[in-house]
């Protein structure tokens, strides 16, 4: 605990005040708290775009909106949701834990830091403007897939540039994790030392590096067909639009995992936490982790085998997504190891934490439905998708999300957030998002497509079902920030190890944390970190 | 104030992130060659007729469909004038189709082959096709149009019927195919 006296007592807390702290910020603390505000409030923007999709899928026939802004909501809330929410939710945590974990001052770039969280309100604002434009906001699907999508108006080059915008700040913040991951570690840190939560990002971060700029030039050769005359995607000039969506889901299988994987780390730090024992297999699950990550780049056709692949072609790709399926049961499994005669106790990030590995499991498995081929050919582009990805992003990778802000909630603010509000919020969360998911399913096996505002009559009471749990589940999350803000504000005090039993070195700095931390390097004592 | 070890990092990362911006557009080339070898997309084989050895020994007959499309934004009609031929492979045929522009003004429009099942396209080979050039069609113009075209004796035996299908694009510029 050396090193906490040391930061308090020769302090240069020279903080920059008002605007110039939050606009021209450096520190890796700041920057994180910006990222997380600005994700929270884009998780309401999107959600409030869900809301619109329920409130139209309330009942069958047309009632609130017309198509054309049905789909454009539909496209939007995807791009706000993956690029806006849970992408920057993520940086923002390993923006402010990432330096912590590992004993490190701040991030390796932090001018670059600056610049790729502020370069993220420039692109909503760019995306986001296109609602109010003549002609709509784009309405083909998140996806982007040619031909429909070049019938886009004037929202096309502003949907193609905030796409842009959003991989450049993603690579921007990738190659950062991965600096400061390897050039800054204590010096005593070895890499089979850092918290899993610190590995997930490494890789993540690679992941991110390798696909982004792959769409980045998907789209641009959607702009430069659009406005330039080529022919990559037009059948009419030799192009082929089925090759689009070879190099978009290149990109967009990895994608997936980008947002899953963060979400796998914090559940890694918090399970060990409240069951008070060391994860089970630590060295496993950083294999296993490396493992999904680099299958993910040859499964992509998984999302297109209806387009009339080669047999040959689906079954590899078939086989290769059921082979991603043995390391994230290893993952499982190890979870469910780690808990196994622990001294359990359920505060509200463990039970995010437990929900998550049980609702992800759910998502995982209905995704494996969808990776045998020929029953694919039935639940493709059917609410079956639709309940499938929202288990493995909402109540995966947003649950994890939510637990890592109540583990953590503590040493930001340096207050315990109200204990008895997050649990309600948990429950109300985990029953609402199950009402609102889970009959999409059979909606989705009985025939019903996704991305249309109307729908048969004999889909109307899942449908119901589904809109009433999707209310009540975006209702709840109104609760999140009272809980949120009451904690930022005041509340029990927190000790600098805020959980009994959590390990790590974000751990020995006093809560909140300083505005500068380990500006020596810490040294590492025998069970200080969670392994090693 | 970056260390040695973070530039080295970062340069190595940038130049990750450049060449895989890169693959993404050699995934169209690679694409293209990918297709060439499985018959992927459909598209036929251009040969020149002379240079095919005729020999049609067996008495095999394989059947072709013949279907024709107009993408949306095209004021043209398009017809074959057989619905079905039945064909012995590695024998040279003629089949016509029949434009007409609709259109009060000069229109410019291209086909596109698409051969199904895939296989069977790396088997289709034309020595004259309409589809080789763009057609120019004057105001309310009908055009007689010849595809000549071989399937090859070496047709895997499990194929006894397939589809030759044109799509008629507005043509933008002027494309080779």
């Amino acid at each position: 605990m050396g090193t906490i006296a040391k930061d308090t007592h020769h302090d240069h807390e020279h903080k920059p005040t008002g605007l110039k702290r939050w606009f021209f910020s450096t520190n890796h603390k700041d920057i994180g708290t910006l990222y997380l505000i600005f994700a929270l409030t884009m998780f309401f923007v999107g959600g409030a775009m869900a809301m619109v999709i329920r409130a139209e899928l309330f009942q069958p026939g047309l009632q609130f909106v017309d198509p054309q802004f049905y789909n454009s909501m539909v496209t939007i809330h995807a791009l706000v949701m993956i690029f806006g929410a849970v992408m920057p939710a993520g940086v923002g945590l390993a923006n402010w834990m990432i330096p912590l974990m590992i004993g490190a001052p701040d991030m390796a770039l932090p001018r670059m830091n600056n610049m790729s969280f502020w370069i993220l309100p420039f692109a909503f604002a760019l995306l986001l403007s296109t609602i109010f434009m003549q002609g709509g906001g784009p309405a083909g699907g998140w996806t982007m897939y040619p031909p429909l999508v070049l019938q886009t108006g004037d929202a096309f080059p502003f949907l193609i540039f905030a796409v842009h915008l959003l991989g450049i700040s993603s690579i921007m913040g990738a190659i950062n994790i991965i600096a400061t991951v390897f050039n800054m570690r204590a010096p005593e840190m070895s890499l089979m030392q850092m918290p899993l939560f610190v590995w997930t990002w490494v890789i993540t971060s690679f992941l991110l590096i390798a696909s982004i700029p792959v769409l980045a030039g998907a789209v641009t050769m959607l702009l430069t067909d659009k406005y330039f005359a080529t022919s990559f995607f037009s059948a009419a000039g030799g192009g082929d639009p089925v090759l689009f969506q070879h190099i978009f889901w290149f990109f967009g299988h990895p994608e997936v995992y980008i947002l899953a994987l963060p979400a796998f780390g914090i559940v890694s730090s918090i399970i060990p936490t409240f069951s008070r024992k060391p994860l089970f297999g630590y060295a496993s699950m950083v294999y296993a982790t490396a493992s999904i990550a680099i299958l993910s780049f040859f499964v992509w056709a998984h999302h297109m085998f209806t387009v009339g692949l080669p047999i040959k072609g689906e079954l590899f790709f078939m086989y290769a997504t059921m082979l991603i399926a043995v390391p994230t049961g290893v993952k499982v499994f190890n979870w469910m190891a780690t808990m196994w005669k622990g001294s359990m106790t359920f505060e509200t990030p463990m039970l995010f934490a437990v929900g998550f590995v049980i609702l992800f499991t759910i998502g995982g498995f209905s995704g494996l439905m969808l990776g045998i081929t020929p029953v694919d050919f039935q639940y493709h582009d059917t609410y079956f998708v639709v309940a499938h990805f929202h288990y493995v992003l909402l109540t995966g990778a947003v649950f994890a999300l939510m637990a890592a802000v109540y583990y953590w909630l503590p040493k930001w603010t340096g207050h315990m957030y109200d204990e008895r509000l997050g649990k309600i919020h948990f429950w109300l969360s985990t029953i609402t998002a199950n009402i609102l998911f889970f009959p999409q399913h059979f909606l989705g096996l009985a025939g019903m497509p996704r991305r249309i505002p109307d729908y048969n009559i004999q889909f109307a009471d899942f449908n119901m079902m589904s809109s009433i749990g999707g209310f009540a589940y975006g209702v709840t999350q109104l609760l999140f920030v009272y809980i949120v803000i009451k904690c930022a504000l005041g509340g029990k005090k927190a000790k600098a190890v805020s959980w009994e039993g959590a390990k790590g070195l974000e751990w020995t700095v006093p809560s909140p944390a300083p505005f500068h931390t380990f500006e020596t390097p810490p040294k590492i004592k025998k069970g200080m970190l969670e392994n090693g | 104030m970056a260390s040695k070890g973070t530039k080295k990092t970062v340069i190595t990362l940038f130049i990750v992130t450049v060449l895989m911006f890169g693959f993404g557009y050699a995934m169209v080339p690679l694409y293209d060659v990918f297709c060439k070898i499985t018959g992927l997309n459909g598209k036929t084989i251009r040969v020149v007729e002379g240079d095919v050895k005729q020999e049609y020994s067996t008495d095999r007959l394989v059947k072709i469909r013949f279907d024709s499309n107009i993408n949306g934004d095209l004021p043209w009609k398009l017809k074959s004038n057989v619905k079905t031929m039945k064909v012995q492979p590695g024998k040279f045929y003629e089949a016509t189709y029949i434009v007409e522009n609709l259109y009060n003004g000069d229109v410019i429009g291209q086909a596109i082959p698409s051969v199904s099942p895939q296989i069977a396209s790396l088997y289709f080979k034309k020595a004259e096709c309409f589809c080789f050039i763009n057609q120019l069609l004057k105001p309310g113009e009908v055009k007689e149009m010849i595809v000549r075209f071989e399937v090859d004796k070496d047709l895997p035996e499990e194929v006894n019927a397939l589809t030759l299908s044109y799509t008629f694009f507005r043509a933008k510029k002027v494309a080779v195919n």
